[in-house]
């Protein structure tokens, strides 16, 4: 079994669900060895029925009071830009896909994304290109990341306020 | 006499505004001499905005030793989830010490995300109707926030404090990980007034260089 969990958080993100349901990026997971696609697919109108990917085992739900269980149990997760999703997705260590939304105006979230890309730890692309980045991508590549040290930041307010 | 008593009240309002201004000046060049652990602990006012913003802000202040007390968190009222974020980050401090002690206001929202120039002002405006009661009241020593529009008039609010002369607040701003080439909207206002003002990304940093850089701290 080999798992695809895709996660667009709070937003409503019906171009990416309908990519991934389209018949090029279920073949490009199929090919992949990808036996189960998990959507969670929020605020969207868009849900597909059990149907709609043949040859995967599909699972949709709107939300859940957590989906760490979906983030340690999947072998890739496919993202949304959205930072919580992110910063969650990638403390975990699994390998991340995010998919920008280019309908969004002043989307400054792009910034973490290419900015987290540059530094290999994911790889990002749109709806239009979803389907080539799957054939072509190298999850091997990727590089675990640190997370913040707000520790760090207690040391410095320590001093700042006279603590130390 | 018209005349006299109009330009009488021209030069009085002239008096005031520089008067303000000196006052400002004077406050903003402090912040460094301000060093409010002297007196055992430091009250704090945290900005909860939404979503994000609270975990990120909630993480920082999981860092931060028990003598960081009293705790006042102010969320915007439009918000659900952020209070429950608080109340289980509280509780699970609370093991760890005898005496928690933190309190949740809520004010009006300065902005929603996307909403427009012109509303924002009025909004903000009406957000700072009740920050004043609410600053002037807890008398915090220091304001701490991460970019949510609700910051700007919570911070105004501890700016006037010092204004006046009533309490020196510290303003420690935290830019919002997301932000990696460019501020937000409050980040681009309050890099002028923060006493500290963290940004999280270098490429900020170089562009902002009054800021802090000590690396991811969420």
């Amino acid at each position: 079994m080999k798992t695809v969990f895709v996660t667009v958080g709070t937003t409503c993100f019906d171009d990416l669900i309908v990519s991934l349901t389209s018949d090029e990026v279920i073949q490009a997971l199929i090919q992949r060895g990808y036996t189960d696609l998990v959507l969670q697919v929020g605020r969207g109108s868009n849900i597909p029925d059990a149907h709609s990917c043949p040859g995967l085992r599909l699972e949709v739900f709107r939300f859940k009071e957590s989906i760490a269980e979906n983030i340690q149990s999947a072998d890739v997760v496919i993202s949304h830009a959205g930072a919580g999703s992110c910063l969650e997705v990638l403390g975990t260590g699994k390998p991340l896909l995010v998919v920008i939304n280019d309908k969004l105006m002043d989307n400054h979230q792009l910034e973490l994304a290419k900015q987290l890309q540059a530094d290999g730890h994911l790889l990002y692309c749109t709806c239009s290109t979803l389907a080539e980045t799957l054939r072509n991508m190298d999850l091997s590549t990727l590089l675990p990341f640190q997370r913040g040290q707000p520790e760090n930041f207690a040391q410095f307010m320590d001093k700042a306020v006279g603590f130390v | 006499m018209f005349v006299s008593a109009f330009c009488g009240v021209l030069c009085g309002a002239f008096l005031v505004v520089m008067l303000f201004l000196l006052r400002l000046i004077t406050v903003l060049r402090t912040g460094a001499e301000c060093k409010p652990a002297k007196k055992g602990s430091v009250c704090v006012l945290i900005v909860a905005g939404s979503g994000g913003h609270t975990t990120e802000v909630i993480r920082l202040m999981g860092s931060l030793s028990q003598s960081y007390t009293p705790r006042h968190y102010v969320i915007a009222d439009t918000d659900k989830m952020s209070e429950e974020k608080i109340r289980t980050f509280e509780a699970s401090k609370e093991k760890s010490s005898t005496q928690a002690q933190f309190t949740i206001h809520r004010i009006p929202r300065s902005r929603e995300v996307r909403q427009s120039w012109s509303s924002s002002v009025l909004s903000t405006l009406y957000a700072q109707l009740y920050s004043l009661p609410l600053v002037f009241r807890l008398r915090p020593d220091m304001v701490l926030c991460n970019g949510p529009g609700t910051c700007i008039p919570l911070c105004t609010a501890g700016l006037l404090l010092g204004i006046l002369g009533l309490k020196r607040v510290l303003l420690v701003y935290v830019e919002s990980i997301c932000r990696v080439e460019s501020l937000s909207l409050s980040g681009k206002i309050l890099y002028h007034f923060a006493d500290y003002f963290f940004v999280q990304w270098k490429p900020l940093q170089a562009k902002y260089p009054k800021s802090i850089y000590i690396g991811r701290i969420v």
